[in-house]
């Protein structure tokens, strides 16, 4: 059983994304009380949480994984609440794979699969857009070879 | 009533049901125009064109309504702007409800409403038919959905053998000491104490708090409604529950569709010895457009009763279940001390039984042919002290079964073996 990684862009795009609610926050800061003390307290207290946070991602882009075994698919997250879901080809009803503006920018995907179970929620984010593609056919050709009825 | 292409009507005075409280509503302010006379004859004629425009609405909407059977599936088209026509194919079907609202009866007609599976979960409904085709139509889908060649003269006489039915006064009294039956005697406590201590302020609070009180007692007058005689019966179909006092309400559920069986045991009810049990079917229970009578997080099969009566229904439903748990490792006290003492979880080859709550104790058992989906979860506190839960869902909207706070290594290999006896079990279905 082999564990794939999203693609380390998924990295640089959560890095991005905090830097720029940083920024945003600093700027708000000091722009709304000026630059007095409490601005700048402010500020340097949000540069504190981004660079907490982009530490954070960091472990967090290390927790995701996925393995395709003969019969379901192990997908594993989570820093604090680790999980570990174990989703049979047979009970996917529907995959997704979209992309928002910053995915599609840094050429990623996520695919979603979807059971009959609402809890089930099965996702890999940041897949490069070939291996999202070949996932996504590649899952829906073993459901529909494993099908099983409600 | 059907035409050529096999298309049906919905009964004539579907609208009139259909508008509920509304047609009550409007009866009782145009009773005065209608026997009053001789008052302001602008306002008797306003009265009237009003009364025109919703029969006209009401006719519309019956005239453009149609349904057939088509071979395995049901068709209903509907809809005068935005024209729907929708098909639900039989097999798919998971229960099939006959629902009689207390205004449905009085014109003698019920609905028939399919309960399909799938993500979406929506149901067909035909509301309302006349009361004697609503039988033989559900005996008639029910032999489609199980495969019964198209052209099958009309079934043969269904036998019904009882399984447990609920006498009022025990109903009465559970919902007394239920959680909703509590507070609305505590609503009625603070009334009665009030107006005999300080009847201006308790009137001040009733008119105040009036909205609430209510709802209270709805409820509570909502749960009597829906279990008063309450009965299930196991027939060729599956298990037919009927009860209801208004609003009477006939489900069938499919053999092989139950998602999970919960058993449970408030507080005071395990004093009394009672307990409550239910079964989770596939498919979304709240829908859009249904009365509130029919909203129900659960079908439950008997309201109260004896551990025993539920031990024979559960071998009804489930006779490979697990009959023992094992009790969770010591060290969970310190996380959930509440949780602890009711904390277990047991297996069969097919079968998966969980048991947790903190009050109110509640017992889950999962089929592992209707495993959907199984997971690991290991929060911070857990992870500490060396447990994780594994949770076991299924296609049910409510039941959750979870084997919580267990040994990580047990975990580990209770979601190995798990899987492999789910997908066994998945195959052998």
């Amino acid at each position: 059983m082999q564990w794939h990684r999203p693609s380390a862009r998924l990295l640089a795009l959560r890095r991005l994304q905090v830097a720029i609610a940083t920024v945003a926050a600093v700027v708000a800061a000091v722009a709304a009380t000026g630059a007095s003390a409490l601005g700048l307290t402010l500020g340097g207290v949000a540069l504190v949480a981004g660079g907490a946070t982009t530490y954070f991602q960091r472990r967090r882009f290390l927790a995701w994984g996925y393995a395709e075994r003969d019969d379901d698919l192990l997908v594993r997250r989570g820093v604090m609440f680790s999980r570990l879901s174990v989703v049979p080809y047979g009970r996917m009803q529907f995959i997704d794979v979209t992309a928002g503006p910053f995915e599609r920018s840094f050429g990623l995907a996520t695919v979603r699969m979807h059971t009959a179970a609402a809890a089930s929620d099965a996702r890999i984010p940041g897949l490069p857009h070939e291996e999202a593609s070949r996932l996504r056919d590649r899952l829906a050709e073993l459901g529909e070879a494993q099908a099983a009825g409600i | 009533m059907s035409d050529a292409d096999g298309w049906n009507r919905l009964h004539p005075l579907s609208p009139v049901v259909r508008g509920g409280r509304a047609t009550i509503a409007i009866a009782i302010l145009f009773l005065p125009t209608v026997f009053g006379g001789g008052r302001d004859q602008m306002r008797t004629l306003v009265d009237l064109v009003v009364v025109a425009v919703l029969v006209a609405l009401g006719f519309v909407s019956w005239i453009v309504t149609r349904w057939r059977v088509n071979g395995d599936d049901l068709q209903i088209e509907t809809g005068v702007l935005r024209r729907q026509s929708l098909r639900f194919p039989l097999s798919q079907v998971q229960a099939i409800d006959v629902v009689r609202p207390g205004l449905a009866r009085l014109f003698r007609v019920a609905e028939l409403r399919l309960r399909m599976g799938g993500a979406s979960g929506k149901s067909a409904r035909l509301a309302y038919l006349h009361e004697r085709e609503v039988e033989p139509l559900r005996d008639r889908l029910l032999a489609l959905a199980r495969g019964a060649p198209v052209g099958e003269a009309s079934p043969p006489v269904v036998e019904h053998h009882l399984l447990a039915t609920v006498p009022t006064s025990r109903l009465v009294a559970s919902i007394l000491v239920s959680d909703v039956g509590i507070a609305a005697e505590l609503v009625l406590l603070g009334l009665v104490l009030g107006i005999v201590y300080a009847p201006s302020a308790a009137a001040g609070i009733a008119s105040g708090g009036a909205v609430w009180i209510l709802s209270v007692f709805q409820l509570v007058w909502r749960r009597f409604n829906q279990e008063y005689r309450l009965s299930v019966a196991e027939v060729p179909d599956g298990l037919l529950l009927r009860g209801g006092l208004v609003a009477l309400t006939s489900e069938t559920i499919r053999p092989g569709r139950v998602q999970a069986v919960r058993l449970v045991e408030p507080m005071a009810w395990r004093l009394l010895g009672w307990c409550r049990l239910e079964v989770d079917i596939a498919g979304r229970q709240r829908s859009e457009g249904e009365g509130q009578a029919q909203r129900r997080a659960l079908r439950t099969i008997l309201p109260v009763g004896t551990p025993a009566l539920a031990d024979e229904l559960l071998d009804h439903l489930l006779p490979e279940r697990p009959r023992e748990l094992s009790p969770p490792p010591r060290r969970v006290r310190w996380k959930s001390p509440l949780r602890y003492p009711l904390l277990g979880w047991g297996r069969t080859p097919t079968c998966v039984v969980t048991r947790s709550g903190r009050l109110r104790r509640a017992t889950n058992w999962v089929p592992l042919e209707k495993v959907q989906s199984l997971r690991r979860v290991e929060g911070p506190v857990q992870r500490r002290l060396r447990l994780a839960s594994v949770h076991v869902d299924t296609a049910g909207r409510s039941v959750h079964a979870v084997i919580r706070d267990r040994d990580v290594g047990e975990a580990d290999a209770v979601l190995e073996e798990l899987v492999a006896s789910a997908r066994a079990a998945r195959k052998a279905a």
